[in-house]
């Protein structure tokens, strides 16, 4: 299959080829690669593209997977509309 | 290793200033950092460029930036898009005291030839049609303000930097900076040695623990400023947003996400770049007083980041009277990126000794040495 067909990253729509051209410009971890290509920045928040990238990564660096450090999560873990947080701030008091 | 100069921090400040310094010629650049390109504030940051300031100094580096951003792609012949885009800042008045303030910033920013202008209710409505009319009473507006993706701008440097041979090493923390004699003799890292006797703090929010290695006391300090972002729209606003009384800014990315921040007053200086649930709860409310619309969005993530703030808000780019080869680009106080392409020129000058293109007083650290009154920047969320 082609790689450009192989999509990685869902949310931004990002290929194998994609993150295969970086890891041949030397980003080697899922940060740095995160900040070029926005894959983790979608509303799965890296959720399907984590694993699949770090794997990719431990093959380019001919490494175990274990070893390839895991990406940054953070709040929220599911998207929450503005106003509803809003309403939830406001009914507190 | 030999190196002519070591740069400490590669975000956009040290990209820019390692670019600038091998462009006039300088060579055996090394530029350190302890993590990846624009794992600081850099990456961390608003993504905005405004030239809406209410002190000269800021004007004149957000001025000229600007207009480095308009050709940067070509310039540094960079293969991908930096997302740059000019659709404009709307500052909005909210008290008449703000508006009197805002006036007179307007008479400073056209002094200096930006483009800004007052803008009644109506006007600002016609511009950003979703703003509830009854959260401000009057606004500011420059055309030529707008957006750019920090982490592709930096990349930009980064790899014209690398072109002209500047040499990147990453995951390496400096440890210490060694001298004999008062003169800078090396950097050291975690895993190596750098024999060199110039260094530039371009260290963000760790500018002061670097100059202090040199027993220089620095007045920057850092402070966690949160943001968030929301799912991506199709386009519906054009401006940045923003409000200082109101404590808001917030702007819809070409890549169709709104990012919007504020300042949680009282916070202490520190490190931390945590997330809370206060910021979210007054995030929240004050995006649906000013934009009730983008209530409707979901939060996707959010994050913090260091505002490495100097007394009066505005950059310190100086070199040190008390430690020759010690030079700083630091304290850009929340703007750095924004400014990253003036810092990088002004510095390598001051450092080969060239005329200056801007003058350069402003952005001296002996200004708070002086005993001068210092004019504190109030333009900032």
């Amino acid at each position: 299959m082609n790689k450009k067909d192989i999509i990685l990253c869902r949310c931004e729509d990002v290929s194998l080829a994609d993150v295969e051209r970086l890891l041949h410009e030397g980003y080697h971890t899922y940060e740095e690669i995160k900040r070029q290509l926005r894959v983790g920045m979608g509303p799965c928040q890296g959720q399907i593209c984590g694993d699949l990238i770090r794997r990719e990564i431990a093959r380019y660096l001919k490494e175990n997977i274990e070893s390839i450090p895991t990406h940054k999560t953070r709040p929220l873990t599911i998207g929450v509309k503005i106003k509803s947080i809003k309403d939830g701030a406001d009914h507190e008091r | 290793m030999n190196a002519d100069v070591v740069i400490i921090g590669s975000g956009i400040s040290g990209a820019s200033i390692a670019y600038n310094l091998a462009l006039r010629g300088l060579k055996n650049i090394v530029v350190i950092d302890k993590s990846y390109p624009t794992s600081g504030s850099t990456g961390r940051c608003g993504a905005g460029v405004r030239q809406q300031w209410g002190t000269k100094g800021n004007c004149i580096m957000a001025k000229h930036s600007i207009e480095f951003f308009e050709t940067a792609q070509k310039t540094l012949d960079y293969h991908e898009d930096i997302e740059f885009k000019q659709e404009g800042y709307l500052i909005l008045a909210t008290t008449i005291e703000e508006e009197k303030e805002f006036a007179e910033n307007i008479l400073l920013q056209n002094s200096l030839n930006i483009p800004a202008r007052q803008l009644t209710k109506e006007e600002a409505l016609a511009i950003v049609p979703h703003l509830n009319p009854d959260a401000f009473i009057s606004a500011t507006f420059c055309p030529t303000d707008g957006h750019l993706n920090p982490f592709k701008m930096t990349d930009a440097y980064y790899q014209a930097a690398k072109k002209q041979g500047v040499l990147f090493r990453f995951f390496e923390e400096v440890t210490a900076i060694e001298r004999y004699n008062g003169k800078i003799q090396a950097v050291i890292t975690q895993c190596d040695r750098y024999d060199t006797s110039v260094v530039v703090n371009a260290a963000g929010g760790f500018a002061r623990e670097i100059a202090e290695m040199v027993g220089v006391d620095l007045p920057v300090y850092p402070e966690n400023h949160e943001i968030l972002v929301t799912e991506p729209v199709a386009k519906m606003q054009g401006p940045m947003v923003m409000s200082f009384s109101k404590n808001i800014y917030c702007q819809q990315v070409p890549h169709g996400s709104f990012l919007m921040g504020r300042t949680t007053p009282g916070q202490p200086s520190n490190h931390d770049i945590g997330s809370s649930w206060q910021f979210l709860d007054e995030m929240a409310k004050t995006v649906c007083d000013i934009l009730p619309k983008i209530g409707e969005l979901r939060v996707i993530r959010q994050w913090g980041g260091s505002y490495a703030v100097s007394p009066d808000h505005q950059p310190i780019i100086s070199s040190v009277k008390q430690q020759a080869g010690f030079y700083l680009a630091c304290g850009f106080s929340g703007h750095g990126f924004m400014f990253a392409p003036m810092t990088g020129i002004l510095l390598s000058e001051i450092m080969l000794d060239l005329p200056p293109t801007l003058d350069v007083s402003e952005y001296d650290l002996d200004r708070f040495t002086q005993n001068q009154k210092i004019v504190k920047e109030k333009s900032v969320v």
